[in-house]
């Protein structure tokens, strides 16, 4: 089969129409110290930015697939987050539709 | 005695593991990542480096590799399972053990000759040493800061489950200056710290890490 290493805009436009984005953040529970976080919280006064009592640092996974969201595609994100993207012991995860 | 000592893609302290076991007595088998055969060993060592670059979190892509399934369904069923430093967070990813490594406190790297103290004998890997024995071996990671909830922290310390413990300053900010863990029947054990680099004075600060790779042979003859 041949393939196709570039496709025109008219066929890349609608591609990005058919697919979705579903994001998943993780954060490190309230009571897991999280000493990247203090660092940037002790950066930006040096910088002039005056305006943090604290910082918390996290990941955020931006998960594409194709069409419409269904439901059992965020029941099987969920499951993904809490077996390879979250590690339950310390973390905690939120899973969204972007918009 | 076969004693497998694992490598993962990125994994740095195999070799030096595989020296340790032959300088216990026993042999060490290689076992890689991708092949789910554990070759008939009678202990698994899952060594330090940086297994799947750390990618996402330490050990947690690893802890999904084909030959961990095996290893994790054998240590389920007793079989003798030793993680250093990364093969703890391995083990801890892999839910063998409780709890998970964070960021050391002060986020730097740390490499030093780190003093010990053994607060456990009973287990498969550290009967060679006596409890209260001060130990100094090499200690080097980024993310070695033993964390987890008050209640795991109470269930380790009343049942007797911290193995070692950092003697003077806290290195990394770990709750209990826990250096070491096992699991309930102490054939898991994991260990923060590098006994595998102080088997001789020639290549290690001491030899005095050696006692967890001939403990392993005293606990087979058992």
């Amino acid at each position: 089969m041949k393939k196709r290493f570039f496709e025109s805009p008219a066929a890349s436009f609608k591609r990005e129409q058919t697919m979705a984005t579903i994001v998943v953040d993780v954060m490190l529970k309230p009571e897991i110290l999280d000493p990247q976080g203090n660092a940037v919280a002790s950066a930006l006064p040096r910088l002039g930015f005056t305006f943090a009592t604290s910082v918390r640092q996290g990941k955020r996974f931006e998960i594409e697939v194709e069409g419409d969201v269904t439901p059992a595609q965020l029941t099987e994100v969920e499951k993904a987050a809490e077996v390879l993207l979250s590690n339950p012991v310390i973390e905690n995860y939120t899973v969204r539709v972007e918009k | 005695m076969r004693i497998g000592v694992i490598t993962f893609p990125g994994t740095l302290d195999d070799r030096d593991a595989a020296r340790a076991v032959v300088a216990g007595g026993a042999q060490a088998i290689s076992l890689w990542h991708a092949d789910a055969d554990l070759k008939k060993v009678d202990a698994v060592i899952l060594p330090g480096g940086f297994s799947y670059g750390d990618y996402l979190r330490c050990g947690a892509i690893s802890r999904f590799a084909p030959v961990m399934e095996l290893v994790i369904e054998a240590a389920n069923n007793g079989m003798p399972v030793l993680g250093i430093c990364n093969g703890f967070q391995v083990l801890a990813e892999s839910h063998l053990l409780p709890g998970a490594l964070t960021r050391n406190s002060d986020l730097h790297f740390l490499c030093c000759d780190q003093e010990l103290e053994i607060v456990n004998n009973k287990t498969a890997w550290t009967n060679s040493y006596s409890v209260g024995e001060k130990i100094v071996i090499p200690l080097k990671n980024g993310e070695g800061s033993y964390q987890c909830d008050d209640q795991t922290l109470a269930m380790l310390e009343g049942e007797g489950r911290v193995i070692a413990r950092y003697v003077g300053e806290n290195p990394n900010g770990s709750r209990n200056l826990i250096a070491g863990i096992t699991n309930a029947k102490g054939n898991v054990v994991g260990l923060m710290p590098h006994p595998e680099h102080a088997i001789d004075e020639l290549t290690g600060p001491t030899a005095q890490g050696l006692g967890f790779f001939t403990s392993i042979l005293n606990a087979m003859v058992k």
